[in-house]
């Protein structure tokens, strides 16, 4: 699993944050894009492109992007 | 395992009743502090939904009964069973069946019991009713299913809209039956729960006190949902029931007419219809209209999308999934003889 091909997947599930701000340390629950729907889009892409099955607090208790790219390695 | 067959029976009929009045969520200001109303049709898909101050699951139930009843032209008396599946009761005794056995003028002698299920539970109902009529004693049945939550009239709970089915099930020499799989998983009890109001939390003033759950204005009284949790378990189990179910009878999930899920919300049953490979005109949707409807959501869709394409026969896979956590998948033909009633418009209670 690449750590940049996840980053410039989580980017992808916003619309108006450019791709350009997020980086493994990304605290994302900070954008000011971040909602519990975009929430719904990163498990579905984690699902799509990984095949791993995340659940809510992985979402909610992950702080930056490479928080929750760890968690699906390990699951992956 | 839970895999079952049932041979000998069929889908007589299926009606639908909602309440007349519509909400449109796009008018909703006050939908989340976390994002806006446009933000939240988009993902779920809910536009509008309708919903009642007055009325009760089981007056949309009986309005879709009755209406079904005349539909078939079945004489009341020869109805023996009457199973209620809802998680808004009339009271927390007795149980809805036996108010709807009088209110519908049927006999007294009649096998009547509620079930307690919410997106999982037409399948569920349909095969406790299913398996009552498939041996020939009991010939006629009802299932009467949906749910109408009086508090989705309002802001508060866009998603959901209110919704009261009738499903006929009859005996039937030689036809070809209904298979079934279903599954549980109780770990996630609490990912969609009314904390209060049962015996384990007795109602009390704190019951009612204000939260924020989610971004969501909430109390103790009202349904809460963990999305998230529930999103994962959506977009993943369906998908898995329905190969399961292909696979124990040895037949290609790909090769049904129409796939009825339980609309649960757009983001969702869109990533299980792609999980699937299934083509749009294959699976329709009512939940743009009429929001979830619970338990009802799989006959309403059969009503208000499929009415006019029923008069040859049709294979159906349908799959409920949701609140316990809780899921079953059924896989039937539908024969020429079926009848899809028109969907009722209930008005308000005076």
């Amino acid at each position: 699993m690449d750590l940049q091909e996840f980053v410039a997947h989580f980017a992808e599930q916003f619309e108006e944050t450019d791709a350009s701000v997020f980086t493994p340390q990304t605290k994302y629950h900070e954008l000011e894009e971040w909602s519990s729907l975009i929430g719904l889009s990163i498990i579905a892409m984690v699902d799509e492109e990984y095949d791993v099955a995340i659940k809510g607090n992985d979402v909610k208790s992950s702080v930056t992007i490479e928080d929750l790219f760890n968690i699906v390695k390990e699951r992956a | 395992m839970a895999f079952l067959r049932f041979k000998d029976v069929r889908i007589a009929g299926i009606a639908a009743g909602v309440p007349k009045r519509v909400l449109n969520n796009l008018q909703n200001n006050n939908i989340s502090v976390d994002y806006s109303a446009e933000d939240y049709v988009k993902t779920t898909g809910v536009i509008e939904r309708h919903t009642s101050k007055t009325l009760c699951t089981s007056d949309l139930c009986f309005e879709a009964a009755e209406r079904l009843i005349a539909d078939l032209q079945w004489d009341k008396s020869e109805i023996e069973a009457l199973v209620f599946v809802s998680q808004t009761a009339d009271y927390i005794l007795p149980a809805t069946a036996c108010i709807l056995q009088e209110r519908l003028g049927l006999s007294k002698e009649c096998y009547a019991s509620d079930c307690a299920l919410g997106c999982s539970g037409w399948v569920y109902g349909l095969s406790h009713v299913v398996s009552l009529v498939a041996n020939g004693d009991i010939k006629k049945a009802l299932i009467l299913c949906g749910d109408a939550k009086k508090r989705a009239d309002g802001p508060g709970d866009p998603l959901f809209g209110s919704a009261g089915t009738a499903t006929a099930v009859e005996f039937c020499k030689g036809a070809k039956g209904l298979l079934f799989h279903f599954g549980t998983d109780g770990s996630g009890y609490d990912a969609i729960i009314i904390p209060d109001g049962g015996s384990r939390n007795q109602v009390s003033p704190a019951s009612f006190e204000e939260e924020v759950v989610d971004g969501k204005i909430t109390n103790r009284m009202t349904t809460r949902m963990n999305g998230m949790d529930v999103f994962s378990f959506g977009i993943t189990v369906p998908p898995k029931s329905i190969k399961r179910l292909a696979e124990h009878y040895s037949f290609d999930y790909l090769d049904a007419d129409y796939y009825v899920f339980h609309q649960a919300n757009m983001k969702m049953n869109n990533m299980i219809k792609k999980k699937l490979k299934l083509a749009d005109d294959k699976v329709p949707e009512c939940m743009s209209h009429f929001g979830n409807t619970s338990s009802a959501s799989i006959p309403l869709t059969i009503v208000t999308q499929l009415k006019d394409k029923l008069t040859e026969p049709k294979k159906f896979i349908c799959c409920g999934f949701g609140v316990g956590l809780s899921w079953g998948t059924t896989a039937f033909e539908t024969d020429s003889n079926i009848v899809i009633s028109d969907l009722v418009l209930v008005d308000e209670l005076s």
